[in-house]
């Protein structure tokens, strides 16, 4: 069944439009993760989608329901913000049941959905806290917590891992993975952080300039982007991009991902090492080509390499790919 | 403080610094209440001196009691200024969180045209005012000074508060949102409570020029029954003589109400401003 439909949303605010013509369609139990750079128009898409915005045009349908006009309460939908954006009045318990309360379920069927979101979260030693007492992770776990307890048809995230450190945010994840397997609910996902998106998702929506660019599994989008800036926005180090005459193409331009290339005495290009980065697990390259051209190798484990060091990069010509001087892909 | 960062010199001086200031600030405050127990040669003759057995009368704090209704006039004031700031407050919070929050057309003009009157002496309207307030037969109640004053005290209020307001976080208003709040309970249990420091900030602008007035009292509600306390104290200076035991025992008394308004307010101001560094 589907989820989530929508079709043909355009946002403007003023004469701006944000958002052109957005389509999508998300099936049930699907964790959907709308990635894209600052300023693409994946928080609006969300805020058009919970109700907080109105589209300009447009058809939201949620649960085979249409939405347009049905206030962000009524939507069965819930949201974690990346604030967290708990209410400051409140314990952890209210917080989480303040929803539930406004709309009028019975108290037995709040305490006990509290209770159970509370065991899925660890939470029970908060409970009659309020959040300025808590850190930032258990404040997230909160803001989840209210989310779990409305049960709705939608979760819907807002970048809710940005506000947390680095060890945390992995851990935070690895939780948000479960939580979709254990509720089997649908998500809706919003990040700027292409590793997020692609360990979470079951599908990616790339946005670029309130169009959606591409649409896909991680691993599809990973080995078959149809544009240069998807190709570009997914994987870490980013793709290498190269006029495509350095690597004998007749394309405009041509890419290829750090971990595809090799140090190889006899390889088809030579380089000059620029820089070395030791992550003990990989080794990162930046080398020069002899026409200026810097390009990143992934390296598996270590690798002694002196900067300045003369050194043969090779690659598969089936890892090469061909991009226009629109950014399309060639095939 | 740190010691390290103590510096024996730097303490002295800055302790200098604000007891002088104290002592400049509250020097008048203590010369009105030492001669409000003085005897009337007592304060021409020695001004500063504190009063001793021989000095020491009540005579002041007597005939303001007994001439005129001072608790009436008290109770006036009181009633005018908390009824003013509640309504400055109230007025001033909502169009605060409308410009601050609603997009709509003219948003910015109109946010303009609320400011504009921080920058027009209300006063230059008296004679209209005081037409209008003949013409709805508001003169010499106490209403007609509530509504003078909250009208005074509504563009500054307007103007701190949505500058506060919009740095509420959107994040929390649309969490209430999405929990079914309605756009009231957002506005009063959310929104202001997280503007605490701004709105006493706004309360203690507004206080202290509401209590002081003399000219909208002596103008719109001069009649006995509606008297403030400034007005009221007028009885005892006049052309040529004037009680000053009277002046300085009624000043003294006049000092207090203000001074508890403000301790409340300010309280609140010290715990906003220490709750919102930590965060």
């Amino acid at each position: 069944m589907t989820a989530l439909r929508l079709e043909g949303i355009v946002k403007s605010f003023g004469k701006v439009e944000v958002l052109h013509d957005i389509d999508l369609e998300v099936a049930e139990g699907e964790f959907i993760v709308f990635v894209g750079p600052s300023g693409c128009g994946k928080s609006t898409l969300l805020r058009v989608i919970a109700g907080l915005e109105d589209a300009t045009a447009g058809i939201i349908e949620i649960a085979g329901e249409r939405v347009n006009h049905v206030p962000p309460a009524k939507r069965g939908i819930a949201m974690v913000f990346q604030s967290y954006a708990l209410y400051p009045h409140l314990t952890v318990r209210d917080n989480m049941a303040l929803g539930l309360r406004q709309a009028g379920t019975p108290k037995p069927v709040i305490a006990e959905r509290v209770a159970e979101a509370t065991r899925i979260l660890h939470l029970e030693p908060y409970l009659d806290r309020r959040p300025a007492e808590l850190s930032g992770g258990q404040r997230q776990r909160v803001a989840i917590g209210r989310a779990i307890v409305r049960q709705p048809k939608l979760f819907l995230f807002d970048e809710p891992l940005s506000n947390l450190d680095a060890a945390l945010r992995m851990n935070t994840r690895v939780e948000l993975a479960d939580l979709h397997r254990r509720l089997n609910a649908t998500m809706i996902y919003v990040t700027h952080d292409q590793i997020e998106a692609m360990t979470l998702a079951s599908r990616i929506v790339v946005l670029r300039d309130g169009r959606i660019e591409q649409i896909g599994t991680p691993m599809q989008l990973y080995n078959d982007p149809q544009s240069q800036f998807v190709a570009g926005f997914l994987g870490a180090p980013s793709m290498n991009f190269l006029p495509g005459g350095v690597l004998g193409k007749s394309a405009e331009t041509a890419g290829i991902r750090p971990e595809r290339l090799r140090v190889a005495p006899d390889g088809q290009l030579r380089a000059r090492v620029h820089h070395v980065e030791h992550l003990g697990g990989d080794t990162n390259l930046l080398v020069d080509l002899a026409d200026g051209h810097r390009l990143t190798l992934r390296l598996f484990g270590q690798h002694e390499h002196a900067v300045g060091e003369e050194i043969g990069v090779s690659y598969d010509e089936a890892d090469v790919y061909l991009f226009d001087a629109a950014g399309r892909r060639l095939r | 403080m740190n010691k390290a960062r103590r510096n024996p010199l730097n303490l002295f001086a800055a302790h200098a610094i604000l007891l002088t200031w104290t002592v400049v600030a509250l020097f008048p405050v203590f010369v009105i209440l030492i001669n409000s127990f003085k005897t009337r040669k007592a304060i021409f003759r020695e001004p500063l001196a504190l009063p001793d057995a021989d000095s020491f009368s009540l005579i002041g704090y007597q005939t303001v009691l007994r001439q005129g209704d001072f608790f009436g006039y008290f109770q006036n004031s009181m009633i005018v200024t908390v009824a003013s700031l509640f309504f400055i407050l109230l007025f001033g919070a909502m169009a605060a969180f409308a410009l601050s929050e609603y997009r709509f057309r003219g948003n910015t003009l109109m946010g303009l045209y609320l400011a504009l009157g921080i920058m027009i002496p209300i006063r230059i309207g008296t004679v209209a005012i005081l037409e209008m307030m003949v013409a709805l037969d508001l003169v010499n109640t106490l209403a007609a000074l509530i509504l003078v004053y909250t009208a005074q005290g509504l563009p500054l209020a307007v103007f701190i508060l949505s500058e506060f307001m919009r740095g509420v976080s959107d994040d929390l208003k649309n969490a209430g949102r999405i929990d079914g709040l309605s756009e009231y309970v957002i506005f009063f249990r959310l929104v202001l409570p997280l503007v605490r420091p701004a709105m006493a900030t706004v309360a203690v602008f507004n206080m202290i020029p509401i209590w002081n007035d003399l000219w909208f009292p002596l103008i719109l509600a001069p009649a006995e029954e509606t008297k403030t306390l400034t007005l009221g104290s007028q009885v005892f200076i006049g052309q040529f003589v004037t009680d000053w035991n009277a002046v300085l025992s009624a000043l003294s008394m006049a000092i207090l109400p203000a001074l508890i308004l403000y301790v409340i307010f300010s309280r609140q101001l010290i715990r906003g401003i220490t709750s919102g560094a930590v965060k």
